[in-house]
């Protein structure tokens, strides 16, 4: 029996295939799918804020791309995957409100997602796909058996990236 | 100051959250019965700190489909306000609002702008409520409306707690008339917005 694995909002996890991982309702946050294809260790992270050198009260590991990022690649490198193999592929960062009030908060979602590819690039880790920005919400559902990213909005087909 | 947060927030500041709930969401219902032409009841409100992962399970999980209006504050203090009711709710008040029932499961540009005007109505009750109390000007910025599932929406104010602390505090109302309404008030004053808030009601801010 393969069991789906769910991580909340500014959380993350990890699991092997065949079970698979899933994060709900994305927004402005951003959904970050890593996998070593050869071990099929697969990891998601629901980050909510770019830069955790940026707050003082920071924590909360896997609340930021920063540190969410490199806490997913350490458990799942001490579970067996090999950095130099990992993938990724992430969604979200949408601006859900046509105004955003606040300078420092303006183009949060956009940031969101700039911070995540900024930390995936220092690792190293290749970005396969993407769907990010807009303005609407995302169910992402991460399966580290294919990699395979499938992603639900309201009104809109799903789709897999 | 600096390193006031929520979870070390005075209680009497969930007292003033608390009384502006009342006043607020009684404002609110003498306003949406005004609109509605017909009676509309509420209950007590509940003032609540959760968790970011908790949010959306009160109300009705992560998908639920609810629509969110936000607006900012400016003035005295600055911040931001959200009010969400689940999307089926919104219909129904829309519903009676233009006289007859919403169909299917998109809204159409008309029915749109006149849950804009019931969100303004209502976080409008709310803010008059806040100004009153604290005797501070308040002034909201335009709204804006986004229908969607409650995670994705929640994100927006979720993130902007995010900068100070890991929950979410937030006023809940049930509001009746023929079916019970549920609304969700969150107020995010910047973090200087707070003291002055507490300070012009009196309250010392240690």
């Amino acid at each position: 029996m393969s069991e789906l694995i769910k991580v909340g909002m500014a959380d993350l996890n990890i699991c092997i295939s065949p079970d698979s991982i899933t994060t709900l309702g994305l927004g402005s946050c951003v959904g970050i799918a890593i996998r070593d294809p050869v071990t099929k260790i697969g990891g998601l992270a629901h980050i909510m804020l770019p830069d955790s050198t940026q707050i003082r009260n920071n924590s909360n590991i896997p609340k930021f791309a920063d540190t969410g990022i490199a806490e997913l690649v350490r458990q799942m490198t001490a579970k067996g995957a090999n950095r130099s193999r990992m993938v990724a592929k992430i969604a979200g960062g949408a601006q859900m409100f046509a105004f955003q009030n606040k300078s420092e908060m303006v183009r949060i979602g956009e940031r969101n997602v700039e911070a995540a590819r900024k930390k995936l690039a220092e690792l190293k880790i290749p970005i396969l796909a993407a769907d990010t920005g807009d303005s609407y919400g995302r169910t992402v559902i991460f399966y580290p058996e294919n990699g395979d990213f499938v992603i639900k909005a309201v009104g809109k087909p799903q789709k897999v990236i | 100051m600096a390193d006031l947060t929520l979870e070390t927030m005075s209680q009497e500041y969930y007292d003033v959250l608390k009384e502006l709930g009342n006043i607020g969401a009684g404002n609110a219902t003498t306003a949406l019965a005004q609109m509605l032409q017909c009676k509309v009841d509420m209950s007590v409100p509940q003032v609540k700190l959760l968790e970011f992962k908790d949010v959306a399970t009160l109300m009705g999980g992560e998908e639920q489909l609810m629509a969110g209006i936000y607006l900012g504050v400016e003035g005295d203090i600055n911040g931001s306000i959200m009010f969400l009711l689940e999307q089926k709710s919104a219909r129904h008040l829309v519903g009676k609002l233009m006289g007859m029932p919403i169909e299917g499961d998109k809204f159409t540009e008309i029915e749109i702008s006149a849950l804009q005007e019931v969100g303004n109505i209502i976080t409008g009750s709310y803010l008059n409520s806040l100004s009153m109390m604290t005797n501070l000007k308040i002034y909201p910025t335009i709204p804006s409306l986004a229908m969607d599932m409650a995670a994705a929406i929640l994100s927006v104010p979720a993130i902007e707690f995010g900068v100070i602390g890991d929950n979410i505090l937030l006023i809940q109302t049930q509001f009746f008339d023929e079916i019970q309404l549920d609304g969700y008030f969150i107020l995010i004053p910047e973090l200087e917005s707070y003291v002055k808030i507490l300070s012009s009601l009196g309250i010392s801010v240690g």
